[in-house]
């Protein structure tokens, strides 16, 4: 007897013990900890010192991790795991089609309704919202523009204007050349798609007219091997003649070394560069958009709708993760994000005052340049063989000389051709 | 005499029962080896007859493999992907494995000083990560920061150099020859091994009939090696057409410039994973996997029943 009450009373004890333990950690278990997967390396800072702390000031109770993996295994992991449900919370978005797929296969939730939604135009929502435009589904973050970032002193030193039209521009390479202090333009095409990303798509909408051509293009009405989209391919081809030694086996990094340190004078850029370039190069920089054709012709800027962010529909926080969306959505939140990563613009309706000068000069740009997104990324690259991978190797192709503009966009159409039947 | 009458005894001893310990002594390992290796290699196998139809999986024969096969796109992307695999083969079969049995030879000279510091600097490379080669290598052949043009210049020969990685007609040859910088180590050590079996009475017997130097090496060691050679030959064939992370490493996914150094692993990562925008295409990818392991299948079974039968094997 004396032995069961032993047991007994030690049991009590134990449950005791244990139900203190347990609220003691129910406090704790009321945090609920949100994670953020992404590929943006690169913003792990800014995201740990900035505006999670300012998100978890206003909302006491979330918690939120920022997890990035590699860029260019994004997609794949990110893929993996929804299918195998161990994704984070919120998702954040590559545009158009690949966030589109995601949407499809209900591994994102329609955000039509939420709240900080109406902050963004259409425009800045069509990267992620059907193609009826019934549903959104990732909240828009940043758009990148394309242009060119010049060294400032060189071109002093070598009395060169702003390059306006494509005549100024090669002359103004000549005159590079011609001088021999800088490589004319850093740019390689080990890594292939800097040939398609900041050359091709970088100078083509001046030539296809932007949206004009885009939406053609995809409408059916125009093809690839139309002049407004060989056009590009032939000025590309004569960049090759101005770039640095050796540039087939010059990769990106490279590119962007040879111009921070001082090696190149013009570096065709995407706004992205701005905040690397900011603290590595010693030297004033500028930019300048496309040039254009001829003086007096609009100019068209790539103005690509880059970052979203979406939220998991298998989340167990759906509420807390909303208010993290609504935050991410709010003007608040688009100026921490715009001035700590200068070079990302936010989609946001409300303007955002820009502190950088080369962030404000890319900016600016959206005033007096028809802007477009990327010709390859909506709709287009859907099927087998993928327009932009393939636009990557004939972009690189090419500048090698390996195929002649021609022959490149005859390869792209027919690639697009044996899958792409345009809606009649 | 006395342990065979004990045996002798327990022949007449009761039949011993069920021998469950061997059972049990296997069972760790035909579990793990099951689980991780033959079930994805079933599943493998078995996705490579489904694809997606109307959105729902289902079976559809060889219908993927009529594609891979009959579809002008895919069948070009896939014998790119096999004759430069054969290339990358080529390559090592001719220059990494006899470089392999010269090395081996030269160390196995029993004047040779400095010996184990030359095996252990040969053999090095092979248990670095392929990142760090292919990083490395990168850099060594970069034509802005590499030391390549530098010391090319110091013996004039710097009209030689080019950007290798970056050219079409040369970017497979270059990414061949740093995998087998990279992997020389591995025959390298085999055959040491083998050739270090050899015992002196054989090669006193040959001294003895006059048989040195150079026609000893083809006459005797070379033939007593051979079925080392053998398995290093197909230890590279079955390396080879696994290949992925060097090409990957050194000239990304897309195994540039144009699909020059695209092989079989990689245009298998493209399909399966997918790349960028593209997205992955499982059933596709299964496919080409099970294609790469019937050409794997094919190599190997043709050795081990065309070849390996007939080399004489020596007894010692």
């Amino acid at each position: 007897m004396t032995r069961t009450t032993l047991i007994c009373s030690t049991l009590k004890g134990l449950l005791l013990a244990s139900s203190i333990l347990g609220s003691a950690g129910l406090a704790h278990a009321e945090d609920v900890t949100l994670t953020i997967e992404s590929w943006r390396n690169d913003d792990l800072a800014i995201w740990q010192e900035k505006l999670i702390p300012a998100f978890e000031a206003k909302n006491p109770g979330i918690k939120v991790v920022f997890a990035p993996t590699a860029p260019t295994e994004y997609n794949a992991a990110l893929n993996a795991k929804l299918d195998a449900g161990s994704a984070g919370d919120l998702v954040t978005c590559r545009p158009f089609d690949a966030s589109l797929e995601l949407y499809n296969k209900k591994h994102l939730a329609d955000l039509s309704g939420l709240a900080g939604m109406e902050n963004f135009s259409p425009v800045a929502r069509a990267a992620w919202t059907t193609d009826d435009g019934a549903a959104t589904f990732c909240v828009p973050m940043a758009s990148v523009i394309h242009g060119f970032i010049y060294n400032m002193e060189a071109f002093e030193k070598l009395g060169i204007a702003i390059p306006a039209t494509e005549a100024d521009f090669f002359a103004a390479l000549d005159k590079i050349k011609a001088d021999g202090t800088y490589i004319p333009l850093a740019m390689g095409t080990k890594d292939l798609w800097e040939a398609a990303t900041m050359g091709y798509q970088n100078i083509g909408p001046t030539y296809w007219k932007g949206e004009e051509g885009r939406a053609a293009l995809i409408k059916g009405e125009q093809k690839l091997t139309d002049a407004g989209w060989v056009e590009p391919y032939k000025v590309l081809a004569k960049w090759k003649d101005y770039l640095g030694d050796g540039f087939e086996a010059q990769t990106y990094p490279d590119s962007q070394n040879l111009f921070t340190l001082g090696r190149a004078a013009i570096y065709p850029a995407g706004s992205w560069e701005i905040g690397l370039f900011n603290t590595q190069a010693e030297f004033k920089m500028g930019a300048f958009p496309p040039p254009v054709k001829t003086a007096g012709d609009s100019c068209y800027i790539s103005d690509h709708n880059d970052i979203g962010v979406g939220l998991n529909a298998k989340s167990a926080h759906p509420e807390e993760a909303k208010a993290l969306l609504s935050w991410i959505a709010s003007p608040e939140f688009a100026d921490i994000y715009a001035n700590s990563l200068p070079g990302f613009f936010s989609l946001n309706s409300t303007p955002v005052k820009m502190a950088d000068p080369l962030a404000q000069e890319f900016v600016s740009w959206r005033e007096k340049c028809k802007p477009t997104i990327r010709s390859t990324y909506q709709i287009l690259s859907r099927g087998t063989p993928n327009l932009e991978n393939e636009t990557w190797v004939e972009s690189a192709n090419v500048i090698n000389g390996t195929d002649t503009p021609d022959v490149a966009a005859e390869k792209l159409q027919k690639g697009l051709d044996s899958w792409y039947k345009p809606a009649k | 005499m006395s342990s065979a009458t004990f045996s002798e005894d327990g022949m007449t001893a009761p039949r011993r029962g069920t021998r469950w310990h061997i059972l049990v002594f296997l069972a760790p390992a035909f579990i793990v080896y099951s689980a991780v290796m033959i079930l994805p290699l079933i599943e493998t196998l078995r996705l490579s007859l489904y694809n997606t139809v109307d959105g729902q999986p289902a079976f559809v024969g060889l219908a993927n493999f009529q594609v891979l096969f009959g579809n002008e796109r895919w069948a070009a992307d896939f014998w790119r992907a096999l004759k430069n695999n054969f290339v990358f083969f080529a390559i090592h079969m001719l220059i990494q494995n006899p470089l392999g049995i010269a090395l081996a030879a030269m160390l196995s000279i029993p004047k040779l000083r400095l010996a184990t510091f030359y095996r252990t600097a040969i053999f090095l490379p092979t248990i670095l990560s392929f990142v760090i080669v292919g990083f490395i290598w990168k850099l060594i052949l970069s034509p802005i920061w590499g030391i390549t043009p530098f010391f090319m210049d110091l013996v004039g020969l710097k009209w030689m150099f080019g950007p290798w990685l970056g050219k079409p007609g040369s970017a497979l040859i270059t990414v061949s020859l740093i995998s087998v910088w990279q992997n020389v180590g591995i025959p390298m050590m085999l055959i040491y091994a083998a050739l270090l079996n050899i015992p002196d009475e054989v090669i006193e017997a040959a001294e003895c009939d006059g048989i040195t130097g150079w026609s000893q090496f083809w006459k005797i060691k070379l033939p007593l090696v051979l079925p080392a050679i053998g398995m290093v030959s197909i230890l590279t064939f079955v390396g080879n057409f696994n290949a992925f992370d060097l090409i990957y490493t050194v000239q990304g996914a897309l195994a540039g410039p144009d699909g020059s150094t695209d092989i079989l692993g990689t245009l298998l990562y493209r399909t399966f994973f997918g790349f960028q925008l593209q997205l992955g295409d499982r059933s596709m990818g299964a496919t080409i996997a099970t294609v790469m392991f019937l050409i794997i299948l094919a190599g190997v079974s043709l050795y081990l029943f065309g070849i390996q039968r007939r080399v004489r094997r020596y007894q010692f």
